[in-house]
């Protein structure tokens, strides 16, 4: 075995654990009863995806990848906390417990189920002929991306609805960068900004609700109630 | 073969010697974490030597299985000792009389029977520590059968001294996210099993609030002394069971010779004091569970075991 294999098996390797903590941490994101613990898991997963992305640009050297990487490390886990912070009272932020509508055992085992059926979903993909990283990547971006969506929709809470948005995108994000890794780097700054217009809208937005109703617990809006005079 | 046969003996005569030492320095390092003084870290074998020259009263009330119980609780870490790693990488004499099921089993029993033992008397207290801990076992028991498959998978054995080769050989194997994963979900079994404090509080006094002290209430004399040297046994093979097949299988015994064996000991314990200061660590850092969010400490255990599962049965 070359040096140059034997650290490609290396990179491979390590590139396969921080998929195995990228899937542990949304599954910490699902498990969490607290805002902020939450948040931790999603900064934790953000980092993941970061050292991923700079795992997979090291050996065919590509300085793409590792950009999209460094890209990934200054947004996700050092802006957008910082955004919520900003634009979300602390009030909002120390609440500790989150208003869910399924428990938390039953939700990790349906969480367990839906990552079951990604890898049954990725499998026919991964056929068509795709490389080493995207064995790893892209059944586990496929199962973030479900666990994002089931997040959005258990929760009641605006933040961590927000949180599983964010854990959507990084679910895409995480199998893209094994799948698509060519793409130019001008697309991935514009994802990025998104993603940060995207939190700062949704961040003003729950301050919003939060100043009129006194509450983020957005699962209580189920009525709309006309107010004809004002 | 003779040499094996020794060999094996010395090694649960280690487990033996050196439970009671394990729970002390454990007391004594949360002491000094918490700045109490604490008693020493030999105090253990002081409580086992006044035990067993007190008096022991049993209840008329109740039947042979309270009897027994300490002889039962006593003797099965004895036979796990005789099946697993604690000193050689190489098989011993007993190594292929049972596999890791087989230790878990037998393990399995004991609690068993403390837990009979503990609702036999009539004691209020007994029925709801033991229904308690059977609470906190069937939510590990799934856990603990996953993380055993998932090894035993990995390792195409089910013989822990095969299953140790295999994570170290080449190194790379450590860093497998399998690897990983089991060893996370592994750690937090001894933290439920072991009645650690995410779970269970082992040193609190309260007895509505014990789950895993509260069998043994009942015994007094001899009988409390084997309850208690047994439990602390039984945690011992753990954490060896944990260190040497899952996590650091260095520092055995490689060959059948006196000295690598004698100098097997001091390795061995030093690991057990590394794994110590984590679980010290983890212990002073979190607060104990309320009863019914156990449910979800052990849930978080059963999904890094099958995601360990799921990361070795699609990814290769």
């Amino acid at each position: 075995m070359t040096y140059s294999t034997q650290s490609a098996t290396i990179l491979t390797q390590l590139n396969a654990l921080a998929g195995a903590f990228f899937l542990l941490s949304t599954f910490g994101m699902v498990a969490t009863r607290q805002v902020q613990g939450c948040l931790r898991f999603f900064v934790l997963q953000s980092l993941f995806l970061a050292s991923s992305a700079v795992l997979l640009g090291l050996h065919p050297l590509s300085w793409h990848l590792i950009g999209v990487g460094i890209i990934n490390f200054i947004n996700k886990p050092i802006i957008i906390p910082w955004l919520l912070r900003r634009t979300i009272s602390e009030e909002v932020y120390k609440r500790r417990e989150i208003t869910q509508a399924l428990n938390i055992p039953i939700s990790l085992l349906i969480a367990l189920g839906l990552t079951i059926s990604a890898y049954y979903l990725a499998a026919p993909l991964l056929q068509v002929g795709a490389g080493l990283p995207a064995l790893v990547n892209l059944p586990i971006g496929v199962a973030t991306l479900l666990l994002g969506a089931y997040i959005l929709t258990v929760r009641r809470e605006a933040v961590p609805q927000l949180l599983g948005l964010l854990a959507m995108e990084n679910g895409a994000f995480f199998s893209s960068i094994a799948i698509a890794p060519e793409l130019h780097l001008f697309v991935e700054l514009v994802v990025a900004f998104d993603v940060l217009i995207a939190v700062f809208v949704i961040g003003v937005l729950t301050r919003a609700i939060h100043e009129n109703i006194g509450t983020t617990n957005v699962g209580a809006l189920a009525t709309l109630r006309e107010e004809s005079t004002r | 073969m003779f040499a094996r046969i020794v060999f094996n003996i010395v090694q649960v005569i280690v487990v033996m010697l050196f439970a009671p030492l394990l729970a002390g320095t454990v007391s004594r390092l949360k002491e000094i974490v918490q700045s109490k003084h604490g008693p020493s870290i030999f105090q253990p074998y002081r409580d086992i030597w006044k035990l067993f020259h007190k008096r022991e009263y049993i209840s008329e009330q109740s039947s042979w299985i309270f009897r027994f119980t300490p002889i039962i609780v006593f003797v099965t870490p004895i036979f796990v000792a005789l099946l697993i790693p604690v000193l050689t990488s190489y098989p011993l004499f007993f190594a292929f009389m049972g596999d890791m099921l087989g230790g878990g089993f037998i393990l399995a029993l004991g609690g068993f029977f403390a837990t009979l033992a503990a609702v036999d008397t009539g004691n209020p207290y007994g029925p709801m520590g033991a229904s308690r801990t059977r609470l906190v076992g069937f939510l590990a028991e799934p856990v603990f059968m996953i993380v055993f498959f998932t090894v035993s998978f990995v390792a195409g054995s089910t013989i822990p001294y095969i299953v140790q080769q295999r994570w170290v050989n080449p190194i790379s194997n450590f860093f497998e996210p399998t690897h990983i994963l089991v060893m996370l979900a592994f750690y937090m079994l001894i933290l439920a099993e072991g009645g650690r404090i995410p779970v269970d509080n082992p040193s609190g006094h309260f007895e509505l609030a014990m789950i895993d002290e509260s069998k043994a209430l009942e015994y007094s004399g001899s009988a409390a002394a084997l309850m208690k040297w047994g439990g602390e046994m039984k945690f011992f093979i753990l954490i060896c069971i944990f260190l040497n097949v899952l996590v650091t299988p260095w520092g055995l015994a490689r060959t059948i010779s006196v000295g690598q064996l004698a100098f097997a000991i001091p390795l061995v314990l030093a690991k057990v004091f590394l794994f110590v200061l984590t679980l010290v660590a983890v212990e002073c850092s979190l607060a104990k569970l309320r009863l019914f969010r156990i449910s979800e400490f052990l849930g978080a255990a059963f999904v890094i075991s099958v995601a360990a599962m799921i990361a070795w049965v699609f990814a290769v």
